[in-house]
């Protein structure tokens, strides 16, 4: 079990999060290919990388994104989800 | 007692006490402290179980909780280690894996056959023709297995426990033992953890005998002891390393998971097999399975063995004998090797041969001789015992977990970490350093390195404390013409199965692996997989490292289940009626984490009392829970955008006082949701989920507007808000005796939501029903839920109102043709597919899932229908799942099915390839037991396809 340090709460278990997926912006449903489209539902790629990711606290039902080493399964950075927030996914 | 030895000076018995037990029938008498393995072994039984694939005779190997061949079997228990298990009076124990009796073991026959059953046999001959597997299975499992499992067990749970402290040290031997006691006097909380039930490893065995080491064993120990800071947990194993320093510790009394700050793996090494002719012969052993054999146990190995040796471990061996009084024929070095104990052994009159060439071993039922070859001859002792000391592999097991890299040390003949994660280190034997003073020396480093990663300091440089020399024989394998050198004890791997498996192009350590089966039984390969590996890279021309090592995953030593689950506390939450169900007696399910009533016993039988229910329904009025059901209460400026976004219909040009079905879908357009929303004003809306999807809808949400940056404020009200469904012809005029609120059509359309006082408090009525009649779904604060259901109980007495459970809705939903998401929908199941594209808006410039619509509507291939079944008799009743076949293809699959009293017929949902979905074709539908039944396709709803019933203005005092 790993820990997450939550910048209000500090040091927390990684079990009381639940994962939600990638942070990935969805391409605009107007203009999108079908083959775009594609790439954004199914086709991702596995690669190790640092990403950001949705993770959602339980106990606090609040989301955070965290920025993660799929390879050291590093945890970098944690923040709280904000509304109009930008990041480079 | 035919190979006791006097007392011993470390030994962990207690002459004083004895203990009997029942092997094979026969009785056997130990002391108190004693194992299985070593009480047995004491009384001169060899023999002490038959190997996994040809039955051939087996005794102890390893001696150090991995010895698989000798397995037992209890009356509850299969697969009783003998090296670990502690004797017991009382217990009752027979050899695992046997056709009669240990000594007539029939399945012994397998071995006769054996050069027929090459490596690789099984997965070839049993390929084709397939009709045959099962019975190949069902024989290989009677044949090849262990031991045999009580069926008629009760569940048994083991409590888990959390512990924390700074440096978790794993493996109480002298490195181990210096690491915390280094690492402690740092001032940071130590875990000490060994397996054994004596912190010491091999000092008390292998330096058992050895005086000049007993200032250092007593140092280690008693400061161990007095240090308050160090807490010693032993018979327990480290089973995994996970993430961030979590260790899962292993205790008779159930898991312990240790979140530590840093760790230190002093494991040391698992002593490795010589690998010739009949090394599995009882009696033949590793050199420091006979060492704790005699240490801890007082027993003898043998009276008269030989020892084969490569390093200077195999003559300290041999000297613990001799100074025992056991006779060594001769110690047989493959090589010249060099050092105190070579010297002490040959001043002690011990014969020593060097560069000798193992044979084979001789005997037919234990060790009678031993064959080998020294200056281009044969020669034969004869012994009743054979003491292997070739090698050592690391027992790099939280090392490999944790992410450390091993390499190949040409020096030490040893794999050796060659890197290590952030605040893990590893020190002793499992680094490759084999001499005492240096072990400790190693260990101190490790741990004071350990304590300092604690506290943020920096590490000292890494000293290396190899001796350069090589402990290890670079290849201990001797092939012989007749075979039988095994590799791998658990799994009756042989020389050839390995060189047959490389020259079939399995010459992949992973699909070596796999192919052969090394390393795969119950040891995991501790004593196999770094002889199957030297043998790989010699024939395959490639070096260790090429050749590279498998990843030795959890669990360390096979762990009890009970331990795994630890205890149930899964929550399970009732609904406010909960006390009303009770008093009914009403039968419970689970549903998701909540308790719903199934049916309420009125009736004889469970069918009856469901029929009285449904019956209730259609011909006077009943009631349902649906509290279970997610409640979201969605209000702000966006809501309207919100709620356009996530569904699949339009719902921003939904009337206030209206509802609509809510049908939910994901980005890849498979229906995952449905439920009804309301609109309570222009910006305040009130939507259900299914129960199961309450929790990860409302998380969802919550992400979605995030993500979309919306002005809206989502609330999960589930558990505030208690919900009943009052359904059936006579509902109107139940209701209308506790409110005021007019609840003609006029007033209270059907699919209209109304707020309004209902037995004097604040309720929000919905107009629609599940389950096909004149019906209101009543939602209301938790607290007046118990109190307005109890009220139309009363209310609806005169009309004939029942309660009913989920058994009920569910057939009377289907009658309607209504479908569940999750149980009429599967992970790919679209809205097309289950006839819904009336609720998909493609209009809407956006919603959830929506590219991938478009795409699916031109591409549909399955549909949900309706069918009847053509067969009544019961005993032909398909199940749910239960498939639809046409000549050889399966064409689709029953998601539901049901007796319908109403309609005098057996209906279900099945979802069909689009071209049997038309009215009036003709399915098959496959029993469980093979057997094909027909069913017909029909319109749905089965019942009422009008929806005149729900729209009817019964009981409103008004025309129809």
């Amino acid at each position: 079990m790993k820990f997450v340090t939550c910048p209000s709460l500090g040091k927390r278990a990684l079990s009381e999060f639940t994962y939600g997926g990638r942070y990935e912006q969805e391409p605009a449903q107007e203009t999108v290919s079908e083959k775009e489209w594609a790439d954004y539902v199914f086709y991702h790629n596995g690669a190790p990388k640092v990403q950001i990711e949705w993770w959602y606290h339980r106990p606090t039902g609040i989301w955070f994104l965290f920025e993660r080493d799929t390879l050291t399964d590093r945890i970098n950075k944690v923040d709280f989800a904000r509304k109009g927030m930008t990041h480079e996914a | 007692m035919k190979l006791r030895l006097g007392p011993q000076p470390l030994e962990w018995i207690d002459r004083n006490v004895s203990v009997t037990f029942d092997f094979e029938g026969k009785r056997v008498t130990g002391f108190e402290g004693d194992v299985v393995t070593s009480a047995l072994w004491a009384e001169g039984w060899k023999v002490l179980g038959r190997s996994f694939k040809y039955h051939r005779r087996r005794g102890l190997m390893s001696f150090a909780n991995h010895d698989i061949n000798a397995l037992f079997q209890t009356a509850e228990m299969p697969n009783v280690r003998g090296d670990v298990t502690p004797a017991k009076n009382g217990l009752s124990l027979t050899a695992v894996n046997t056709f009669g009796s240990l000594e007539n073991d029939k399945g012994a026959l397998v071995e006769w056959i054996a050069k027929f059953l090459p490596v690789g046999f099984y997965y070839r001959a049993f390929y084709s023709p397939k009709f045959l597997f099962p019975k190949w299975e069902r024989l290989i499992r009677e044949m090849a297995g262990l031991g045999k499992i009580n069926t008629n067990w009760s569940e048994e749970r083991q409590p888990k426990r959390y512990r924390h402290c700074d440096v978790a040290i794993i493996g109480a031997g002298a490195s181990g033992m210096a690491a915390a006691i280094q690492a402690a006097k740092q001032g940071v909380d130590v875990c000490l953890i060994d397996e054994n039930p004596f912190i010491g490893g091999s000092l008390d065995y292998q330096f058992a005998n050895q005086r000049s080491q007993s200032l250092n064993r007593q140092y280690l120990k008693e400061t161990v002891a007095s240090l308050p800071n160090i807490q010693v947990i032993t018979s327990a194993y480290v089973a995994g390393y996970y993430g961030d320093h979590w260790l899962a510790v292993n205790t008779d009394q159930g898991l312990i998971k240790l979140s530590a700050q840093s760790v230190v793996v002093a494991t040391g090494v698992f002593e490795q097999p010589a690998v010739f002719r009949n090394n599995d012969l009882p009696g033949v052993m590793n050199a420091s399975a006979a060492q704790r054999l005699m240490a801890r146990y007082a027993v003898a190995p043998c009276n008269a063995g030989v020892v084969l040796t490569a390093n200077h471990e195999g003559y300290r061996a041999a000297l613990d004998m001799h100074e025992n009084g056991l006779i060594v024929k001769a110690i047989l070095d493959t090589g010249k090797t060099e050092g105190v104990w070579v010297d002490e052994a040959k001043k002690a009159g011990i014969v020593v041969y060097e560069q000798v060439t193992p044979i084979e071993a001789l005997g037919s039922r234990e060790v009678e001789g031993f064959i080998f070859g020294l200056n281009g001859m044969e020669h034969r002792l004869d012994c009743d015992g054979i003491l292997m000391s070739v090698g050592w592999a690391p027992a790099g097991a939280p090392l490999y977990q944790a992410g450390a890299k091993f390499g190949y040390e040409p020096e030490v003949q040893q794999l050796i970490p060659v890197s290590l994660p952030d605040g893990v280190f590893a020190c002793g034997r499992v680094n490759g350093v084999y001499v005492m003073e240096d072990r400790i020396k190693d260990g101190e480093q490790a741990g004071l390195a350990a304590a300092l990663h604690v506290k943020g300091d920096a590490i000292p440089e890494w000293k290396d404390f190899r001796d350069g020399v090589a402990h290890s024989h670079p290849y201990p394998i001797w092939q012989h013409p007749k075979g039988k050198e095994f590799v791998d004890f658990d799994e009756d791997i042989q020389v050839k199965d390995l060189k047959g498996a490389i020259a079939q192009g399995f010459d992949n350590i992973e699909l070596m692996k796999r192919f052969s089966t090394i390393g795969m039984g119950p040891s995991q390969g501790k004593h196999s997989n770094m002889n199957g590996i030297r043998m790989l890279a010699k024939l395959t021309g490639k070096t260790i490292d090429e050749t590279g090592s498998t990843t030795a995953r959890p669990m360390f030593h096979p762990t009890p289940v009970s331990h795994l689950a630890g205890m149930r506390f899964r929550p399970e939450r009732v609904t406010p009626m909960q006390l009303f169900h009770e008093e009914a007696k009403a039968c419970f399910m689970e549903a998701g984490n909540w308790l719903r009533p199934e049916y309420y016993p009125t009736e004889a039988t469970r069918e009856d009392s469901i029929k009285a229910e449904v019956s209730a329904v259609r011909n006077a009025v009943g009631l349902v829970d649906v509290s279970t059901l997610g409640k979201l209460e969605i209000f702000g400026r966006d809501a309207a955008e919100l709620m356009d976004r996530l569904y699949t219909m339009r719902m921003s040009n939904m009337a206030i006082g209206a509802s609509r079905y809510a049908l939910m879908v994901d980005d890849a357009g498979v229906l995952i949701d449905d439920g009804v929303a309301v609109r309570f004003s222009d910006e305040h809306f009130y939507v259900t989920t299914t129960t199961s999807t309450s929790d990860s809808a409302y998380r969802m949400i919550q992400k979605k507007v995030i993500e979309w940056n919306l002005m809206v404020t989502v609330l999960n009200r589930t558990g505030q808000i208690g919900a009943m469904n009052v359904a059936g012809p006579n509902s109107r005029k139940v209701l209308s005796k506790l409110t005021a609120f007019g609840l003609s059509n006029d007033n209270f359309p059907y699919l209209a939501s109304r707020q309004a006082k209902l037995a004097g408090v604040d309720v929000t009525m919905i107009r629609v029903g599940f389950v096909g009649e004149l019906g209101y779904e009543i939602h209301v604060d938790a607290s007046n839920a118990l109190m307005v259901w109890d009220a139309i109980m009363n209310a609806g007495k005169e009309f004939g109102i029942k309660p009913f459970g989920v058994e009920a809705q569910r057939l009377l939903r289907l009658e309607k043709g209504h479908i569940i998401v999750g149980q009429d929908t599967d992970g790919l199941t679209n809205p097309f597919e289950a006839n819904m594209s009336w609720a998909v808006h493609f209009k809407k410039p956006y919603f959830l899932g929506k590219p991938s619509l478009m795409k699916l509507k031109q591409m549909q291939t399955r549909t949900l229908v309706g069918f009847e079944l053509l067969s009544d008799a019961e005993k032909d009743q398909p199940l749910e799942s239960n498939l639809l076949i046409e000549g050889k293809e399966m064409v689709g699959r029953v998601t539901s099915i049901g007796q319908s009293d109403t309609l005098k017929k057996v209906i279900g949902l099945a979802m069909v390839s689009t071209e049997y979905s038309a009215e009036g074709q003709e399915l098959n539908i496959k029993l469980s037991d093979g057997r094909l039944v027909k069913a017909k396709v029909v319109k749905t709803p089965f019942y009422d396809p009008e929806g005149w019933l729900q729209k009817s203005n019964e009981g409103s005092g008004e025309a129809a």
